[in-house]
């Protein structure tokens, strides 16, 4: 795989504020791939200084190997989907996603209305412009809409219109900023399938921002996590979720949030923990007579699928365990012994890394 | 890029030079002796600054008269306007009565009458009923504010219909919600309504023009005429003196509570 | 029942009743006053037709009123609209590089907005005085013929239009501030991808059609105003030389007040009252037809 789109050792400062400390990322030809943070991490700001819209404080852009650094936005050429969609209320759908392909294909002279009454060169151009609109429209199922404008659109609508206004100009990457957040439970379902349809059927190097780890999770080829400012794990959505490189990433990941014992009582579940942190997430952990570890259940709460246990082992270390299934559950103050399978532990150093454990 | 931001920078304080300038030129001739004005050798600035113009206008001419009456007229303008407005304007906001839509749609046609439009047929009436050159005929024209009906009553049905509900259980009888609870509530726009109402008129010169012709009832820019045309262009100093503190009261209030102006007139300018 | 009806009486009642009072009822007298010959203080008048509109379309001093006030607007309108877009586009940039000397510079422009124009009419009539003002001092300083701004007959409606115009910039700008503040960066960040990165071509992707609506208030306004010029002609040349800045306010003043034909005068104030109207409903009509705006 070649990169496309990289950044190497960028920093970028807002007054004494480091919003991205030393962030080196490589967007491949053709991946899929997630940008995961929770919000005000410095994801959007990397998505930013990857678009051209931010000039970084220290570092390189690269784009196909050349140093775009000090380009602009529209010269990167790197389709960039709103979160808001920014679509222009004044102008239709077909002169929205005509406006790229106008601004790079036509001079200002050229742009003047009128201009293709005099001029063949204008009118051929204009005629190209209408078959590349068209062409995305048909994709997006928007042929009908084009002579809307975006207010007259539903949310969904104006989606696929600002994914078709970045598409049009065969962009060298295409960057969309948390896309789904604006959508309810039913679209994004939908939508998700679509991103991912369109990614296989265009074959451009997509990056993904988002907060929501089940979008990335689900959509992305490779997922980079970004943790105050900084990138900590890139790697393949099973390595993000299986093998979390630090404390921090392992405590971000996961629908629940992961069991951590300090070392010293961890060495119950594991010889290692004897030194080591160890990390357990609540689905793999289960009720065993002959479990290692010995809790008082505080409280119980059922959630239809699943129930969540809420624990405190002998040493005072808060758990949890997720229950899916039939077993007979205890109740609060109940006293049990938890067991887990010993492929599912997760060791850390004092210093939060991940330090691989014999299973 | 950063030598055009120069550029523009450059041409907006040049803009900024040439919108202060009357404003320099007033207080400087007001601050020139005799002498200095009347010379061929114009400077912008007094070399020899003095009060005594100021002196003159306070003491020999009707200048404090014509503040005076500026505060009164603009006083009583503003308090019976919000008499008669804020009751009406809550019950165009909260009450349900015969006729509550034909009046809002009144008070939306009101907006689009000049009050030059009816000049003369007030001025006919109030020559009938013999109230030119009184007090009350620089007033009650006034008290008729659409504007302030319309303004009062948007920002009145923001109120949520619940507090007012609350408020008639807990025993408040109708005028006491509009006085005590919509007034207080709306008192941004209510001070925005009263920035451009008391600015509106004490800036006014057509109506004191017409209405009066005792110079004991001059309104400010009234006065300032009065005082122009009656010397000979002699007493240009004291002239500029009071042309400088007929102006200074509403600067000063700009100056002091900027951003309410601003607000207050910028919001509000379509109608005079 | 009645009790309610007496509540809603007192509280709305007032204010009916000086809205039709001072505004209604003087506005249908106009309307029958324009259509008659009568006199401040007569005792009775005579139905005269349209002949008071004839006079005034018709007269030479008439149609010099309404041309003159038709040219004023025609400076003013285009200028104080177009200053206060650059001065607000300027200012708004420089917010974000020198917020306190941004703030200065709009607190200066406003000024003229809230100052007494009288007062300030007699400052410009000493700058602008032939012999004793600063400005024909610095004209010749400079090797130009110094002017006779307010009597020189085919210069003085340009000097009140300049004056007009130092008083409106100010209040147009801080209605465009409003309005490039509402404008959200998304468009701004999404036109630089699109390849409209700077100046004109980001002013007219985003900008201009964004202040849209802005505009069209602003020029309403302004032109609402500049119709109504009155207290500089009336502070500065009484309509003078020779009737050369004569306008349709000052002409309704005249003719009303000074003169007494408070027939003819409500002639031109029908006139004047019909201009607004058809300027109100022009805007109406554009508002409608960009109603998908939003």
């Amino acid at each position: 795989m070649t990169a496309r789109l990289s950044l190497d050792g960028v920093t970028k400062r807002f007054g004494t504020t480091e919003a991205v400390r030393n962030v080196s990322l490589t967007l491949h030809d053709g991946e899929f791939m997630a940008l995961l943070g929770a919000s005000g991490c410095g994801k959007s700001t990397t998505l930013r200084l990857l678009a051209g819209l931010e000039a970084p404080s220290a570092g390189r852009v690269l784009l196909n190997g050349r140093d775009v650094t000090r380009d602009s936005a529209a010269a990167r050429n790197i389709a960039l989907m709103f979160q808001s969609y920014a679509l222009y209320p004044h102008l239709t759908v077909f002169q929205n996603i005509a406006l790229p392909l106008r601004m790079r294909g036509l001079s200002a002279v050229q742009r003047l209305p009128g201009t293709a009454l005099v001029s063949p060169v204008v009118r051929k151009r204009q005629a190209q412009i209408k078959a590349q609109v068209s062409q995305v429209a048909e994709m997006l199922r928007l042929g009908d809409l084009l002579a809307r404008k975006p207010g007259q659109l539903s949310g969904g609508q104006q989606q696929r219109v600002a994914l078709a206004r970045a598409l049009v100009r065969e962009p060298s990457a295409f960057l969309l900023d948390e896309p789904l957040s604006n959508l309810d439970t039913q679209l994004r379902a939908d939508t998700r399938d679509e991103i991912r349809a369109l990614h296989r059927r265009t074959g451009y190097p997509f990056l993904l921002v988002t907060h929501d780890q089940s979008d990335a999770l689900s959509m992305a080829d490779r997922i980079a996590v970004m943790i105050a400012g900084e990138i900590v794990q890139v790697g393949s959505p099973k390595e993000i979720f299986h093998r979390p490189q630090s404390i921090a990433v392992a405590e971000f990941i996961g629908h629940h949030r992961i069991n951590l014992l300090p070392p010293g009582p961890a060495g119950r579940l594991h010889p290692a923990g004897t030194r080591l942190w160890i990390g357990i997430r609540p689905e793999d952990l289960r009720l065993s007579p002959e479990g290692a570890l010995a809790a008082t259940v505080e409280s119980r709460a059922f959630h239809g699928e699943e129930t969540i246990l809420k624990l405190r082992d002998d040493a005072g270390t808060a758990l949890r365990i997720v229950l899916r299934g039939g077993e007979t559950l205890p109740n609060p103050g109940d006293t049990v012994r938890l067991a887990a399978n010993p492929a599912a532990l997760h060791g850390f150093g004092a210093d939060g890394r991940r330090e691989d454990i014999p299973a | 890029m950063r030598l055009g931001a120069v550029i523009s920078l450059g041409l907006i304080a040049l803009g900024a030079v040439m919108v202060l300038l009357p404003f320099v030129w007033l207080v400087s001739v007001s601050l020139k002796p005799h002498a200095e004005i009347f010379t061929t050798e114009v400077a912008l600035l007094p070399t020899r600054p003095t009060l005594a113009n100021y002196w003159t206008a306070l003491t020999e001419t009707d200048i404090p008269r014509y503040l005076l009456n500026g505060a009164i007229v603009t006083g009583s303008i503003l308090v019976l306007q919000l008499a008669v407005t804020v009751p009406a304007a809550y019950a165009m906001a909260h009450r349900r009565f015969p006729g509550r839509r034909l009046m809002f749609g009144a008070v939306v046609a009101a907006l689009l009458v000049p009050f030059h439009v009816t000049a003369i047929p007030i001025f006919l009436g109030f020559a009938q009923l013999r109230l030119l050159d009184t007090y009350a005929a620089l007033i009650l024209p006034f008290m008729a504010s659409a504007f302030g009906l319309f303004l009062l009553r948007q920002a009145f049905s923001q109120i949520p219909a619940e507090l007012i509900d609350a408020a008639r259980v807990d025993g408040m009888s109708e005028m006491g919600i509009a006085w005590r609870i919509a007034f207080p509530l709306g008192m941004p726009t209510v001070i925005a309504f009263a920035i451009f109402s008391v600015t509106a008129h004490w800036n006014d010169l057509f109506w004191p023009l017409i209405a009066t012709t005792d110079p004991g009832l001059a309104t400010p820019p009234r006065g300032i005429l009065f005082f122009r045309d009656q010397e000979s262009g002699d007493d240009v100093g004291p002239l500029m003196a009071g042309a400088t503190l007929i102006t200074v009261p509403l600067i000063l209030g700009f100056l002091l509570a900027q951003k309410r102006f601003t607000q207050g007139l910028a919001n509000t300018g379509l109608k005079k | 029942m009645r009790n309610r009806a007496l509540t809603d009486l007192v509280l709305a009642g007032p204010a009916a009743l000086v809205v039709i009072l001072f505004i209604f009822l003087p506005v249908a007298v106009v309307f029958v006053l324009a259509f008659t010959d009568y006199q401040v203080g007569a005792r009775s008048a005579n139905w005269i037709g349209i002949e008071n509109f004839a006079t005034l379309f018709g007269s030479r001093q008439g149609r010099n009123a309404l041309l003159n006030t038709v040219v004023y607007a025609g400076i003013v309108i285009p200028a104080s609209v177009g200053l206060g877009l650059l001065v607000a586009m300027g200012l708004h940039r420089l917010t974000d590089i020198l917020p306190r000397l941004s703030a200065v510079l709009r607190t200066v422009y406003f000024l003229p907005v809230a100052a007494t124009l009288v007062a300030m009419a007699v400052s410009w009539q000493m700058l602008l005085h032939p012999s004793l003002g600063l400005i024909n001092t610095w004209m010749s300083v400079l090797g130009l013929a110094p002017q006779q701004w307010l009597s020189d007959r085919g210069l003085v409606l340009y000097t009140l239009a300049a004056i007009g115009i130092w008083q409106s910039v100010g209040y147009n700008m801080v209605l465009f501030l409003a309005g490039l503040a509402t404008i959200p960066t998304a468009l701004y960040d999404a036109a630089a991808v699109d390849g409209a990165d700077r100046g004109w071509s980001r002013f007219w992707t985003v900008t201009w059609p964004m202040l849209g609506p802005t505009t069209l208030f602003v020029v309403i306004v302004t032109a609402v105003n500049a119709f109504r010029v009155f207290e500089t002609v009336a502070t500065m040349t009484k309509g003078g030389p020779a009737f050369a800045s004569d306008t349709i306010v000052y002409a309704l003043y005249r003719e009303g007040f000074v003169y007494f034909k408070a027939g003819y005068a409500s002639a031109i104030t029908v006139v004047f009252f019909l201009a607004l109207l058809l300027l109100t409903a022009l805007q109406i009509m554009l508002v409608e037809r960009r109603v998908h705006y939003r």
